[in-house]
C-alpha cells in the first residue's frame, strides 16, 4: 500500500492511450461501421424499390400483352370480314360477267338465226319463182308479182 | 505435512511486494517506481492499442469487405461501448466514447492478468533474477489511481470548460442548500462547499478503490488457494492426502477463476460506466 512515481507514469500512459484511441482507433472503426450500415440500408431500400418496380413492370407487360391480344383478335376479324367481302364482290363480278357473256352469245345467236332466216327466205322466194317459171314455162314478171312473192316468202 | 507459519507469511508477502527500484518505507514517495506495474500496464496498453489499431486500419481500408473474426469482435465491443455512452451522454464531446473504450479494455486486461496462475510469471521472473513480480496492475494503488485521477482531471477540465470557472464554483457552493435570502445564502456557502467537495473528491477515490478492492481480494483468494499445496514436492504424489490437496486446489481455483471472470468484467464495466456518468455530469448545467 503505497503511492509513488508509478502513479504519474500511469497517468501519462493513460493519457497517451486515450489520445491514441481517440485519434487512430475509435473514428477508424466506428466510421466504416456507420458507412457500412448506411450502405446496407441503401441496399435494402434499393432491393425493395427494385421489387416494387418489377411488380409494376410485370403488371404493365401483362396489360400490353392483353391489349395486343385484343387488337390481334380485332385485326383477324377485320381481315376475315374483308376477305369475305372481296370474295363476295368477286363472285358478284364473275356472275355478272357470265350473265353478260351469255346474253351477248344469245344476242349473237339470235342475230345469226335472223340473218340465216332472211337468207333462207330470199332463197326460197327465188326458188319458188324459178319453180313457178319452170312450171308455167314462161317468164313471170318479177316486178308484177313481187308483192305476191314477198307475201309468200313471209309465210315461210 | 503442513507449512510453517513463517513459510505461509513469506509466501503471501512475496505476492504483495512490488518490483521496485528501492524499498518504499513511507506511504508516499515519488522517487520509487513499481517496475512491474509500469511494465504490465504498458504491455497491455500496447496489446490493446496495437490490436485495435490493426483492425481499425483494415476497417478503414475497405468498407466493402465483410467483417469477420477478430474484426467482428472489436466492432462488437466498439458498438457496445458506443451504445453505453449514448445512453448516458447526449452531447458532442468526441473524447468520452474513446475514453470509455480505452478504460473498459485496459482495465479488463489489467484484471485479466489475475487469471494467469499466481506463481507462473513471478517464478519465471525469479528464474531470470527478479526478486518480486506483481502482474496485475489493478492491484497496485498507483495503477488504479492513475486511471481515476486522470478521469478526475478530465471531469474538472470539462466542468470549467462547459460552465466557466464561476459556474463551476457556483455548482460547488450554491447546492444543495440555497435560499432567496442573501444573508442565509452566505451562511450556506461554506456548508455547501464542504459537502460538494467531499462528493467531488469521493468520486475518483471510490472509483479507484472499488476496482482495487475487488481485484486485490480476488488475487488474494488465488494466493490462499495456492497455499494448499505450498509445501508439496514430488514426494507428495505418493500419498493420498497429497493427491487430495492437489485435487482440492485445482477444483477450488477453477471455480474461483470462473467466478472471477465475472468479477473482472463487471469491475471493468463499472469503471467505464461511472467514468461516462461523471463526465456527462461535468457537461450538465444545473
Amino acid at each position: 500500500m503505497h503511492i509513488n512515481l508509478t502513479l504519474v507514469i500511469q497517468m501519462a500512459v493513460f493519457a497517451v492511450l486515450i489520445w491514441f484511441t481517440m485519434k487512430f482507433v475509435w473514428p477508424m472503426i466506428l466510421g466504416p461501421m456507420q458507412e457500412r450500415e448506411r450502405r446496407i440500408a441503401q441496399g435494402l431500400a434499393a432491393a425493395n424499390k427494385g421489387e416494387e418496380e418489377l411488380k409494376q413492370a410485370r403488371a404493365g407487360a401483362e396489360a400490353i400483352l392483353r391489349e395486343a391480344r385484343e387488337r390481334a383478335g380485332v385485326i383477324v376479324d377485320q381481315a376475315q370480314r374483308s376477305a369475305n367481302e372481296i370474295l363476295e364482290q368477286a363472285r358478284g363480278a364473275a356472275t355478272q360477267e357470265g350473265q353478260r357473256l351469255v346474253a351477248a352469245a344469245q344476242q349473237q345467236i339470235e342475230l345469226d338465226a335472223a340473218r340465216a332466216k332472211e337468207q333462207l327466205r330470199q332463197q326460197v322466194g327465188a326458188l319458188a319463182v324459178a319453180a313457178a317459171a319452170k312450171l308455167l314455162e314462161r317468164e313471170i314478171d318479177a316486178g308484177a308479182h313481187e308483192a305476191l312473192l314477198n307475201e309468200f316468202a313471209a309465210q315461210l | 505435512m503442513a507449512a510453517a507459519p513463517s513459510q505461509i507469511g513469506g509466501y503471501i508477502l512475496e505476492h504483495l511486494t512490488f518490483l521496485t527500484n528501492k524499498p518504499q518505507t513511507t506511504l508516499v514517495n515519488f522517487t520509487v517506481i513499481d517496475y512491474d506495474t509500469v511494465f504490465f500496464s504498458v504491455l497491455l496498453a500496447v496489446l490493446f492499442a496495437g490490436s485495435f489499431y490493426l483492425v481499425a486500419r483494415r476497417a478503414a481500408a475497405g468498407t466493402d469487405r465483410v467483417p469477420r473474426g477478430f474484426q467482428s469482435f472489436v466492432e462488437m465491443i466498439v458498438e457496445w461501448v458506443d451504445s453505453q455512452v449514448k445512453d448516458v451522454y447526449h452531447g458532442t464531446n468526441q473524447l468520452i466514447a474513446p475514453l470509455a473504450l480505452t478504460i473498459f479494455c485496459w482495465v479488463y486486461l489489467f484484471n485479466f492478468m489475475d487469471l494467469v496462475p499466481v506463481d507462473l510469471l513471478p517464478d519465471i521472473a525469479k528464474s531470470v533474477g527478479l526478486a518480486h513480480l506483481k502482474v496485475v496492475p489493478s492491484t497496485d494503488l498507483n495503477g488504479v489511481f492513475g486511471l481515476s485521477l486522470t478521469v478526475f482531471v478530465l471531469m474538472i477540465f470539462y466542468s470549467i470548460k462547459v460552465k466557466g470557472p464561476l459556474g463551476f464554483l457556483a455548482e460547488l457552493t450554491l447546492h444543495p442548500f440555497s435560499s432567496k435570502n442573501k444573508l442565509v445564502q452566505a451562511l450556506f456557502v461554506p456548508v455547501n462547499f464542504l459537502l460538494e467537495s467531499v462528493t467531488l473528491i469521493a468520486r475518483p477515490v471510490s472509483l479507484a478503490l472499488r476496482l482495487f478492492g475487488n481485484i486485490f481480494a480476488g488475487e488474494m483468494i488465488f494466493v490462499l488457494l495456492a497455499l494448499l499445496t505450498l509445501v508439496h514436492s514430488w514426494a507428495a504424489l505418493a500419498s493420498f492426502s497429497g493427491w487430495a490437496l492437489m485435487l482440492l486446489q485445482a477444483v477450488l481455483t477453477f471455480a474461483w477463476g470462473v467466478f472471477h471472470l465475472l468479477i473482472i468484467t463487471i469491475q471493468a464495466f463499472i469503471f467505464m460506466v461511472l467514468t461516462i456518468v461523471y463526465l456527462a455530469m461535468a457537461h450538465e448545467h444545473h
